[in-house]
């Protein structure tokens, strides 16, 4: 049957046998980059093109239908737009870090990418402390995001910096409270462990009620960490213009709106991962056949489709919830959805340590 | 140097107090919705001061009015709060009958009516997907534009024009009803009782809607009347101040509606008001579209108008509150003098009062539920 | 309140107080230097007149009657009584000045720096007294009748 691990296994096997190993490794490495690279591009064009269609479905109207087949090839052509674009530098900003924090943005959302298993077997790096890795590296974002609120020398993007510092930082802890309810059931850190973890059930439904509660903590959490609406209060377009990216344009505001895109993928890669069984299929008990077919299903399929119906989720949010105000956003994660998903924690260890779970 | 450009530049240099922060909101600022230039003061997050400045898009209508005639000065007033256009030109009208004591005939007074209450649910419904943008709720926006966009076809079929009608004149209505008006007012009717309800659903239930308005912005009574809020404004603020209830002009006394007056005097109340008020003018519209009396929609005037000498006033309930037009007449063919009281310019004298001690997601919260209609304030 | 009503009372508080009937609304002339005690007696002792929903002037200047005066009109009314009451003070037309009533009603303040800036009266006391709509280095008062603009304005 297909398989993208087949394709891997051939191609490490092939270079390891015509090249020496160090050659091979480095050779393996410019495959990945070349190939993250261009994942990310495509990613990004699918996914501003989605989030229009779906905007447009939500707000009756049709949404992109000029340019190629549907208005598919939109994206491209906003995405050329913005490369011929001159990027402007304010003459008061300081110039070094405000031509770095894109970069940063960037570079962040990139290595995030590292320990997603996008199918079975195919992972770029696969270790064992995966999990810590993704909360560790996803919250340096916000020091390309506070850069250049900072370094813009402007108003608006510094308050917006200073929105989006307060409000990642704050939100990372009910993230990681919610992902470390999946460790505990697991008992593994390691991505590809806890996605087999998931063999006979997803989480979501074998951990009773306390999981549920954490999936949604981890997705009002995410969606916070990611800056969208309606936790966008860092780029509050009515309040602050455009927030942290105010002074930006041309290819380096195309890299904060990639930025942001890719981490709404990753999120939602993580969650469908830790929630919603990676790539593992959907099976039911003993329904034999209904089992099997589902295995039919490409790993690939399952996994690209679990994380694009997170990233619908997110966007349905979007497109229908006011923005909450700077104070009433720092509230609801300290008096409420911090406690609770401390207390929750607790349930979940101790269903894991009864074993009351499926 | 021009003011502002001084304006902005002692802002970005000016030595503040310990942690205060000068920021310009405006004249270009999507919460603006307009010219406006509004400059706050903030320590962190809490707005200290709000100081609005005027005229980018002053037009001095009323010097403009000083050199027209009595027929021409009504249609520049659609300038004014384009949004209730309808409205301002009747206020206009309304001013020159009382100099000229004409006898509107019937139909027309209906017609003018019908045209008010279908001019003021286009501008709440326009008021209610900006202020949701405001908000951050980007959808509302494209669902208040779907109804208003009928209402704007009813207008096109009738009046010839979508936005600035330019229907009214002295003694009547320019033309008669187009014959699809009556069927199409009630198809929207209908339509738009359904539509009431999805707004509600949208916006008004929602938690995070109500958290952001619940509180926000509060004008006390007395407060409201120092500051001469009128409309919608006022009313959320316990004050009566419907024209149409309080000083009748045309049919508004034959019919029956309710005066929707709300205590809060918070956001929330100025959307409730407005909401409601909605559901009035679907009311209004009911009892006339069946009865449009017979009979001449324009009152026989001479070509010239010549008010005689004297001060006349006449004021309409727009969508944003109370419109005075007093005019001084020295028996010539122009006016003499002529002032618009317009509603939306006492209603921004009080945002400073209102947003101090706010946050500035506060301030958009704040102007969204004044509704402000730049060129109304400018003129 | 009916209109005689209120007439008496102001009357009574102002015997010598020049009257005008022949409008809508009951108008009263009322001299400069009484003007603030006026207006406070307005707001605070029986006629309750709290909303001042109009506040305007008028260059009298291309009239025969007034070649040097600019009128203040100011239109009350009451939101207890709802008798609606204007009161009128004449000014020099070469040097208006005026006591402020910004502190008396708060929707004054903006609408007296417009007066301030299209006829050039002065406010005294007034909190804030800058131009509202036109820039700071405008030249002239455009609502007066003398103004001109050559570009501008057109002749019709």
């Amino acid at each position: 049957m297909f398989s993208l691990e087949y394709i891997t296994d051939s191609i490490q096997h092939w270079l390891y046998s015509t090249f020496n190993p160090t050659m091979a490794l480095l050779l393996e490495c410019l495959i990945i980059i070349l190939l993250v690279t261009a994942f990310f591009g495509v990613l990004g064009l699918v996914l501003v093109l989605m989030e229009r269609k779906v905007a447009a479905r939500m707000q009756i109207r049709l949404g992109p239908n000029r340019v190629g087949p549907k208005g598919m090839l939109q994206t491209t052509a906003d995405t050329i737009k913005l490369m011929m674009k001159e990027g402007l530098t304010p003459d008061g900003a300081d110039k070094f870090l405000f031509n770095l924090a894109p970069f940063i943005v960037m570079i962040a959302a990139m290595l995030v990418l590292a320990p997603i298993a996008f199918a079975k077997g195919f992972q770029i790096w696969d270790i064992n402390i995966g999990v810590l890795y993704v909360s560790a590296v996803s919250s340096v974002s916000v020091i390309g995001i506070l850069m250049a609120g900072w370094a813009s020398n402007n108003k608006y993007s510094l308050l917006g910096a200073m929105r989006s510092g307060a409000q990642i930082v704050s939100y990372e802890l009910s993230a990681g409270l919610s992902i470390i309810s999946i460790v505990v059931l697991s008992g593994s850190l390691q991505i590809s462990e806890i996605i087999a973890s998931q063999q006979t059930g997803w989480w979501l439904f074998r951990g009773h009620i306390p999981v549920i509660i954490a999936f949604v903590i981890f997705i009002i959490a995410v969606t916070a960490e990611t800056n969208r609406a309606p936790f966008d209060l860092a780029e509050a377009e009515s309040e602050l213009t455009a927030g942290f990216h105010t002074e930006y344009s041309g290819m380096k505001f195309a890299l904060f709106f990639l930025a942001e895109y890719i981490n709404i993928f990753i999120v939602c890669a993580i969650g469908a991962t830790l929630f919603l069984g990676g790539w593992m299929p959907l099976h039911i008990g003993h329904w034999k056949g209904f089992n099997h077919i589902m295995d039919y299903i490409p790993s690939s399929v399952w996994f690209l489709g679990k994380t694009f119906f997170l990233i619908f989720l997110i966007m349905w949010f979007r497109w229908t919830f006011p923005r909450l105000r700077v104070d009433q956003l720092l509230s609801l994660e300290w008096k409420y959805l911090l406690p609770i998903s401390m207390f929750n924690l607790l349930l979940v260890t101790l269903i894991a340590i009864m074993g009351w779970h499926f | 140097m021009y003011r502002e450009t001084q304006i902005i530049n002692d802002a970005a240099t000016l030595p503040s107090a310990e942690g205060e922060l000068v920021i310009n909101v405006g004249p270009q600022h999507p919460a603006t919705h307009g010219v406006l230039h509004l400059v706050i003061t903030l320590q962190g997050e809490t707005i200290q001061k709000v100081e609005p400045h005027l005229g980018y898009i002053h037009r001095s209508i009323e010097k403009m009015c000083e050199s027209l005639s009595y027929r021409q000065f009504i249609y520049v007033t659609s300038r004014m709060d384009y949004l209730s256009a309808h409205i301002n030109n009747h206020g206009c009208v309304l001013c020159v009958e009382k100099g000229l004591q004409l006898e509107i005939p019937p139909r027309a007074q209906v017609i003018r009516v019908l045209m008010d209450e279908l001019t003021r649910i286009a501008s709440h419904e326009l008021w209610w997907g900006a202020m949701a943008m405001d908000l951050g709720a980007f959808t509302p926006f494209f669902y208040a534009f779907r109804e208003r966009e009928t209402i704007n076809d009813i207008m096109e079929e009738t009046c010839g024009t979508r936005l600035t009608m330019n229907y009214m004149v002295p003694g009547g209505v320019m033309y008669d009803l187009h014959p699809n008006f009556q069927k199409r007012v009630k198809d929207f009717i209908q339509l738009f009782n359904n539509k009431i309800d999805e707004y509600d659903d949208l916006v008004t239930g929602n938690i995070i809607f109500q958290n952001r308005t619940k509180g926000v912005g509060v004008l006390s009574k007395e407060d409201a009347i120092s500051f001469g809020c009128t409309g919608p404004v006022g009313r959320a603020s316990g004050v009566h101040c419907d024209i149409r209830k309080l000083y009748p002009y045309e049919v508004y006394d034959n019919l029956s509606f309710d005066e929707i007056v709300e205590t809060a005097g918070d956001s929330y109340a100025r959307y409730l008001v407005r909401i409601k008020e909605l559901r009035q003018s679907i009311r209004i519209i009911e009892q006339l579209i069946d009865n449009i009396p017979e009979g001449d929609f324009q009152a026989k005037t001479k070509a010239v108008l010549k008010l005689p000498r004297g001060e006349f006033y006449s004021r309409v309930e727009t969508a944003r509150g109370e419109l005075g037009v007093f005019i001084v007449s020295e028996g010539a063919t122009t006016p003499y003098r002529i002032k618009f009281r317009s509603p939306g310019f006492s209603n921004l004298s009080a945002l400073d009062h209102m947003s101090r001690g706010s946050k500035i997601g506060d301030l958009m919260a704040i102007m969204g539920t004044l509704d402000l209609v730049i060129p109304d304030i400018d003129r | 309140m009916t209109r005689e009503e209120l007439k008496e009372n102001i009357i009574q508080y102002r015997p010598n107080a020049v009257f005008d009937e022949t409008g809508e609304w009951l108008n009263v002339f009322i001299e400069t230097a009484d003007w603030k005690s006026f207006a406070q007696w307005l707001r605070n002792d029986v006629l309750q007149m709290d909303y001042l929903f109009c506040l305007t002037c008028i260059d009298w200047s291309q009239t025969a009657a007034g070649k040097t005066v600019l009128t203040m009109v100011y239109h009350f009314t009451s939101t207890t009584f709802r008798q609606a009451l204007v009161v009128k003070v004449k000014l020099d037309r070469n040097n208006p000045e005026i006591a402020t009533v910004s502190d008396i009603w708060r929707t004054a303040e903006f609408h007296e720096r417009e007066v301030f800036d299209l006829f050039g009266v002065r406010f005294l006391h007034h909190p804030d007294l800058r131009r509202l709509v036109l820039t700071d280095d405008f030249d002239g008062h455009p609502l007066r009748k003398d103004f001109e603009d050559p570009v501008n304005m057109i002749k019709l």
